[in-house]
């Protein structure tokens, strides 16, 4: 039996998503761009997708621009912002927690000038609004701060620091918000958001398809050019199979994220007290409050251990969980988030990350349990023997 | 019934690529980055697609980077390589006026970014001309892009020539092969090419997924930041399923390529043989001898290329203006008018284009159906 619990990293696609999918492929494949009737076709299937997932956020359609992931979309957001406005000032303002997809944009942007403000957080991985505020200058173009954390789970006040940032309305404000879509509530429009990305993959749609939201009339310099299709916000063939299949797993995740995801804190709640109280050295990364944390997504820590000796002695166990995100899971170096949340070297190379989906069930989540129950008291007594 | 005559906007996905694609949705749907078993064989699955596509161009499998399309792939190698040759002094580019609007685009961009860009002309077959090109390169001259067969006419560019030149001046090349791919023999090793652009969804694969061929120590600036996927070149979470039937549609199209070539020959030799029956009165915009076999764009003096276009479609014959991007607007076609064409050849012009499923009978049919609409509209008493 196989459980997999990695669906931060990527999620296994619906079944009704993969059915639209490949009908799709088969039945419309004509360019939305084409003068002919396959075109049209094409193109009132992309437009039907757009209104689907505007309603998912309640956002107007022409909000929604399609893009191949949530890495272009941080990408598109933040570039797009920081070039479109330059005139205005070259400061952003941005966490020491994000997504590599919004870091290593800042970074780059850093390099060409721009200056960035990392904002730290507190030991649960939260940044404090005020601290937003306080960093805001006149330079000041665009603040960045993802809504839930892919590695640890913690909410940020994204609706906090979105109702500050309306005494600045010269500041845009971009949320990552792959991770939390069809888990915890998200209302962009109401909480002050301009930009907000998303990623099919994480919510049981297709890999290749995001989508970025654009608050209506505002411009952004496009960071793919060539065609003017997403009117002119995206230019390329617009990927009609993938984006059909997105809006439907949109809709399904909305859905189904309604019911699913107090069980999931249920049970994440349920296994956490069973490990502690079974296990010793344990560390818990994050916040676990109801309303502070992803219901989804649970960070332990285990000092003295590797990750990846830990993830390996689980996969043997039939049990799929991840060391850090996966973008970065082949590098050594201990989890940047970790480390801004105040966790040593050695706590950080310890971590792993277990993460449900809107497809766990109950009896992964205890298999996972009892298989850590198995492993880690193994691994520590490897370690006292041959360690040290 | 229906023909589909516009494969140079897209193509449908061969039944082989989408058999192949089907169980990377559902049993394997693993993150490649993921260190644990279901991440590795999804990782094994994109390399094999690498290996498919390195194969096709006979390229190495680590000079393959796979991007969301021929328009990420155009954008990447176009200020990619020119970001990184600025810092080495080189600001000036150069390209055709009859490119794709990837290229072109992206070329103004650098325009406002501070670059220097050059457009060359073209002459009425839609080719550039190389002592236009020798005069237009110097030494800060960082990057020359030309296509190598044309979306709208079909017109095959002087490729190696271009590329000798831009040698023999150390200057990098790239080309756009989105439509010659699967067409022509794309060999990377024996073609002066630094980089290469081709694209899934044109060679019957899936939309959503492209490919950058890019040459040994060719300086190239990332632009999509993030996670170290695609050996830290283009970040983000690769497309497994579109990764892998692009693969296998590259692996059909280059093993396929001669037939594909003749059915499409086939194709436009039954077209132009129908129109030239009729008598009406037409011509062939593009090159005589150089060209794409499977793009044919003609003209009907007198014939409004939309009123065309409608007709056709109610006909149940799809076919094209200019590129599909450009078609929605129904502006002139920039690659006509690059060409400097009569005006009645430009407005009422047409491209048919050929592939997977079309036969010699549906191109004769749809020559007669674009008579008999031509005979009604325009041309009457011909
Ligand atoms: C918070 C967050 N942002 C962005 C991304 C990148 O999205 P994608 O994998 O679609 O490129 C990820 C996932 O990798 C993520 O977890
Ligand atoms: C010559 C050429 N280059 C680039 C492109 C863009 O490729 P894609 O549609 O994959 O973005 C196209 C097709 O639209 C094309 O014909």
């Amino acid at each position: 039996m196989m459980v997999y619990l990695d669906n931060s990293a990527t999620t296994r696609p619906d079944p009704e998503v993969i059915r639209v999918l490949s009908d799709v492929m088969e039945n419309i494949y004509g360019n939305p761009s084409s003068l002919h009737g396959l075109g049209g076709k094409a193109e009132r299937l992309v437009k039907q997708a757009r209104e689907a997932v505007a309603k998912t956020l309640g956002v107007s359609p022409k909000g929604i621009v399609f893009t191949s992931g949530g890495t272009e979309s941080n990408n598109a957001a933040i570039k797009g912002a920081a070039f479109q406005y330059q005139n205005r000032g070259r400061h952003l303002i941005t966490t020491e927690v994000e997504h590599a997809s919004v870091y290593e944009v800042c970074r780059q942007l850093q390099e060409l000038g721009w200056k960035v403000t990392f904002l730290p957080v507190d030991v649960q991985g939260r940044v404090r609004p005020e601290d937003v505020e306080k960093a805001l200058t006149s330079e000041t173009v665009l603040v960045s701060v993802m809504h839930v954390n892919n590695e640890v789970g913690t909410v940020q006040p994204v609706q906090a620091i979105g109702s500050l940032l309306q005494a600045y309305p010269k500041v845009l404000f971009h949320v990552d918000a792959v991770q939390s879509f069809g888990k915890i509530p998200l209302r962009p429009k109401e909480w002050g958001i301009d930009l907000l990305s998303l990623s099919g993959h994480k919510f049981h749609g297709p890999k290749g398809v995001g989508c970025l939201y654009i608050r209506e009339g505002l411009q952004l310099m496009p960071l793919l050019v060539g065609g003017g299709q997403e009117e002119g916000y995206r230019s390329g063939t617009q990927n009609v199979p993938g984006i059909a299949a997105f809006a439907k797993a949109a809709l399904l995740a909305a859905e189904k994220g309604k019911q699913h995801a107090p069980r999931l804190y249920q049970w994440k709640m349920e296994m956490l007290q069973k490990l502690q109280s079974k296990l010793s050295g344990m560390m818990v990364n994050g916040d676990l409050s109801r309303e502070g944390c992803a219901p989804h997504i649970l960070s332990l820590a285990f000092p003295g251990l590797k990750s990846e000796v830990i993830v390996h002695a689980l996969e043997e166990e039939g049990v799929f969980v991840s060391s850090k995100s996966a973008c970065s899971s082949k590098g050594e170096k201990p989890s940047r988030v970790l480390k801004a949340m105040g966790l040593s070297d050695e706590e950080a190379v310890g971590a792993i990350r277990i993460s449900m989906g809107l497809d766990t069930t109950q009896s992964d989540v205890e298999a996972c349990t009892d298989a850590l129950l198995r492993v880690i008291p193994q691994l520590q007594q490897v370690m006292k023997v041959h360690g040290s | 019934m229906a023909i589909y005559l516009d494969h140079a906007a897209t193509t449908p996905v061969h039944p082989e690529v989408r058999e192949a694609m089907l169980p990377y949705l559902d049993q394997y749907f693993g993150n490649p980055s993921s260190i644990h078993r279901y991440g590795r064989e999804i990782r094994q699955a994109v390399d094999r697609a690498r290996d498919q596509l390195a194969r096709g161009l006979n390229a190495d499998p680590s000079q393959i980077i796979f991007t969301s399309g021929g328009t990420e792939a155009d954008n990447l190698a176009l200020i990619g390589v020119a970001l990184a040759q600025k810092e080495r002094g080189r600001d000036h580019i150069i390209t055709s006026a009859a490119e794709h609007h990837a290229v072109l685009d992206t070329c103004h961009y650098l325009e406002r970014m501070g670059f220097r860009v050059t457009y060359l002309p073209v002459d009425a077959t839609g080719q550039i001309q190389l002592d236009v090109l020798r005069e237009a390169v110097s030494d800060r001259t960082a990057l020359i892009s030309i296509m190598y067969g044309n979306n709208e006419v079909g017109t095959l560019q002087p490729i190696r020539a271009i590329g000798e030149l831009a040698r023999e001046r150390g200057i990098l090349f790239h080309t756009d092969a989105v439509q010659a791919f699967g067409m022509e023999q794309l060999d990377v090793k024996e073609l002066p090419v630094d980089l290469v652009t081709v694209s899934s969804h044109k060679i019957n694969g899936p939309k959503g997924a492209g490919a950058l061929y890019i040459g040994r120590e060719v300086p190239l600036f990332p632009q999509m930041h993030g996670g170290q996927q695609e050996r830290r070149r283009r970040a983000g979470t690769e497309n497994v399923p579109g990764i892998v039937g692009f693969g296998k549609a590259a692996e059909l199209a280059v093993a396929n390529r001669k037939e594909h070539r003749e059915q499409t020959m086939a194709c436009r030799h039954a077209f132009l043989e129908e129109l030239e029956a009729s008598g009406i009165r037409y011509t062939v915009n593009g090159h005589p001898e150089h060209f794409l076999p499977h793009i044919l764009n003609v003209s009907f003096p007198g014939v409004e290329t939309e009123v065309m276009l409608m007709n056709m479609d109610l006909e149940g014959i799809a076919c094209a203006s200019g590129s599909a991007c450009t078609s929605g607007t129904l502006e002139v076609s920039h690659v006509l008018k690059a060409m400097q064409l009569p005006e009645d050849v430009t407005r009422s012009a047409i491209r048919f284009s050929f592939g997977l499923g079309n036969t010699g009978e549906q191109a004769a049919e749809a020559a007669r159906t674009a008579v008999q609409i031509a005979r009604r509209l325009g041309q009457k008493g011909i």
